[in-house]
């Protein structure tokens, strides 16, 4: 079973007392009825989605009920750390990084299920 | 004259067996407590005990036990007769809330030799003495549904759970202390 460190219980808990609840670091705009609706839709619905490291709101739910901020690499699902809300995005090191890297290549982890190009093929 | 009779909803079960002992908790008094840095001590004051501010600990006295769930939440709870509520309705400083909620839970014991084993197959928590000592509580899982978990001896624990779901808990618990 996934552990995840709860900033806020201060340890390590089972995955499933857990909730994702997307990207983190959003700024929500102040002037929310001024913006264009291609810029409402860029706030609003437009993620990175990126495949690696990925910093990502997370809720203690079956826990303290916090909400807290992670730094998890999306491909091997390893977190190098957790943080409270509010608190700034950390620097992460290279040392840290590498230690949360997938495995090598050529292991279903690594591969791609579909692409762009050939969507729907595996 | 006709006297409403209020019914645990796991009145009247008990169950025994390899090591594992189940019994419903009698009724008692619950609060779900709220509350910012400012209200802390004066509600403490209110209740009698300091509120635990250490992440899952828990102090009790003369009864009263509060726990420590979140940052500004605690479970308090009390035997019935207490009045935790007009208590806790007398502090004016700082911002709070109490919301009784000792008809939404309901509660068992679990214990025996077997207890911690039959909790861990369908909860995931590390149940050892050093990591969970007595007096340690947590909100958590057991299989689907959500509970507070509280140690009360190196062989009991009290577990609390929204009534609806108690009997789903009960018979889980159950059936783990057949194979625990
Ligand atoms: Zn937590």
């Amino acid at each position: 079973m996934l552990k995840i460190h709860c900033p806020y219980c201060e340890e390590d808990r089972p995955e499933l007392e857990f909730h994702g609840a997307g990207e983190a670091h959003i700024a929500r705009p102040t002037n929310m009825a001024e913006l264009s609706n291609e810029d409402f839709e860029k706030f609003f619905f437009i993620r990175d989605n990126d495949k690696g490291i990925v910093f990502e709101r997370w809720r203690h739910l079956h826990g303290c009920g916090r909400f807290f901020n992670a730094a998890r690499h999306s491909v091997s699902d390893k977190f190098i750390k957790t943080y409270k809300a509010g608190e700034k995005k950390p620097k992460l090191t290279k040392k840290e990084i590498e230690a949360v890297l997938p495995p090598a290549k050529s292991t279903p982890a690594n591969e791609a299920v579909w692409t762009i190009e050939k969507e729907g093929k595996k | 004259m006709a006297n409403a009779l209020r019914i645990q909803p796991l009145e009247d079960r008990v169950y025994g067996n390899n090591g594992v002992i189940l019994q419903p908790l009698e009724a008692c008094e619950r609060i779900s407590l709220r509350a910012e840095d400012k209200a802390i001590a004066g509600l403490g004051k209110a209740i009698g005990l300091a509120l635990p501010k250490k992440p899952g600990t828990s102090s009790e006295k003369n009864g009263i036990i509060a726990m420590w769930i979140g940052p500004d939440e605690w479970f308090v709870t009390a035997p019935e007769g207490t009045g935790l509520e007009a208590k806790i309705d007398k502090v004016k400083t700082g911002l709070y809330s109490a919301v009784s909620i000792n008809h939404r839970n309901t509660g068992l014991t679990i214990s025996g030799k077997n207890a911690v084993n039959a909790l861990n197959s369908g909860c995931p928590r590390d149940l050892s003495l050093t990591v969970f000592p007595v007096g340690a509580c947590s909100r958590t899982m057991i299989a689907k549904a959500e509970v507070i978990l509280y140690r009360t001896d190196e062989q009991e624990f009290r577990v609390e759970c929204w009534r609806s779901f108690s009997d789903y808990v009960w018979k889980y618990l159950m059936d783990a202390a057949r194979s625990a």
